[in-house]
């Protein structure tokens, strides 16, 4: 069965979503959002492909999470981390 | 996504904030513009933590069904009340803003109308193909986060000559109330957090003349704590070398230039108004409406609804100045009182970003 999902219909949520399914012509398919199965209109992103990450905000897919940035940010905060952290601790 | 709320990191960038915060002068206080963003600042108790680092945030204007004012959820009420077989079809939160007409959960529907809940507004469009014998309405508020998908289906309504459907709808665009904000100097910010979801769709461009008018450093961050104290950093970092800018902390989300294709589709369906938002009154081209050639589309040309601006507020509710910055939700006499979630006052107390909301919600943990 497909829901749609959360109960804060209008909120920004903060973790991406996997894409399972893309049906090109409806420009619509489906996604994994932390396990279950979700309805997502493609339309307002190019070439998703299933495998991508996504962000979906009220049934629509507006963003596709980039990795490379994704990595550099949490080098960053790896290093943050690292820095506040007394040496050799 | 773990490393985003791991406990040393978010002590290790509070540490990193608290020796850049130490030779500002205090409090440091930083609007988060996006409601969602006040809900994680209150949620992971961060609220708390940047106080004592002499960091306060203030909420700002960022909450779609907080800063629609009551003449628009009125006009949807009187809709559904005075049409047969009408489908109304909105956001969950919507239906519990109270008006001076009640809320639109209180309402009862005309002969063969009904309210629908709906999470997406594709779902809208879905119902019209299927019940032809209904008019129904879209009724929905957002920012550019939902707006391309309200101009997305305004364009196929029109592409599949729907006759039974049509958008009654509150858009509001952030960066003009910004602007409002800064130039009324009511309240005393040192820097804006800007909301992730939002600049997904329009980029970084848009806050520019944040900095490089006014001088007021800036941050777009994501909405894991983690990125929430990195756009913190960002800020500070700008205040002390005093170079403001609009930094991008949510770069994994947020591409420099927006969504191309979400940007193209407003600008070919939807065109800007000067638009009444509660609290902040008029503020020009802050708003967006159908253009001509989608008007049959439009609930407000196809009804002929006379949306009158500055209908007034509730009586003692003060959702208007909590939008402002001016006071805090818990300086409205009402706050916890008489007005809770389970029964609001005012739709700052509705929406689950709305900021009496997110206070109330988590008081317990952020009371100092």
């Amino acid at each position: 069965m497909v829901i749609y999902l959360s109960k804060e219909p209008n909120m920004c949520l903060a973790i991406p979503a996997k894409v399972i399914e893309v049906d090109e012509a409806l420009q619509a398919g489906k996604v994994d959002y932390l396990g279950t199965k979700v309805k997502a209109n493609f339309a307002l992103l190019e070439g998703v492909q299933a495998g991508d990450w996504v962000i979906v905000h009220a049934g629509f897919a507006i963003s596709k999470l980039d990795e490379q940035e994704a990595r550099e940010t949490l080098a960053l905060l790896r290093e943050i981390v690292e820095k506040s952290e007394p040496a050799g601790g | 996504m773990n490393a985003y709320r791991d406990k040393k990191v978010i002590s290790a960038l509070l540490k990193t904030i608290g020796k850049k915060a130490k030779p500002l002068p205090t409090p440091c206080r930083i609007m988060e513009v996006c409601g969602t963003h006040t809900m994680t600042i209150h949620k992971y108790g961060l609220k708390k933590m940047l106080e004592e680092i002499g960091i306060e945030m203030v909420s700002g204007p960022g909450c779609p069904v907080c800063i629609t004012p009551n003449e628009i959820h009125e006009a949807a009420i009187t809709l559904v009340a005075r049409h047969e077989n009408f489908i109304l079809a909105t956001f969950g939160d919507m239906t519990r803003v109270p008006t001076r007409m009640d809320s639109l959960q209180n309402t009862i529907p005309h002969r063969g109308s009904s309210i629908r809940i709906v999470y997406s507004p594709q779902e809208s469009l879905e119902l019209a193909r299927q019940k032809k014998e209904k008019s129904v309405i879209f009724f929905g508020a957002g920012f550019e986060t939902t707006i391309p998908s309200i101009a997305f289906l305004a364009k196929q309504a029109a592409q599949e000559n729907l006759k039974n459907y049509s958008i009654l709808s509150a858009l509001w665009l952030i960066p003009p109330p910004l602007k409002a904000i800064l130039e009324s100097g009511e309240i005393k910010i040192s820097g804006f957090l800007y909301p992730g979801h939002v600049s997904a769709i329009i980029g970084r461009k848009p806050y520019e003349f944040v900095a490089r008018d006014y001088g007021f450093p800036g941050a777009i961050a994501g909405f894991e704590p983690g990125d929430i104290l990195l756009g913190i950093s960002s800020i500070l970092e700008q205040m002390k070398n005093g170079k403001p800018r609009v930094s991008n902390e949510y770069s994994r989300v947020v591409p420099s230039d927006g969504n191309p294709i979400a940007l193209r589709l407003m600008e070919e369906v939807l065109e800007p108004k000067d638009a009444h938002w509660r609290g902040l009154g008029l503020i020009p081209k802050s708003g967006l409406k159908l253009r001509k050639a989608f008007e049959n589309w439009d609930a407000e040309v196809k009804y002929g609804l006379d949306i009158r601006a500055g209908s007034g507020d509730l009586p003692g509710c003060r959702c208007g100045d909590v939008l402002r910055g001016l006071i805090s939700p818990t300086e409205c006499a009402l706050f916890g009182k008489k007005c809770a979630p389970d029964f609001p006052c005012g739709p700052c107390m509705v929406s689950f970003e709305g900021s009496c909301f997110v206070h109330y919600k988590y008081r317990e943990l952020n009371s100092r």
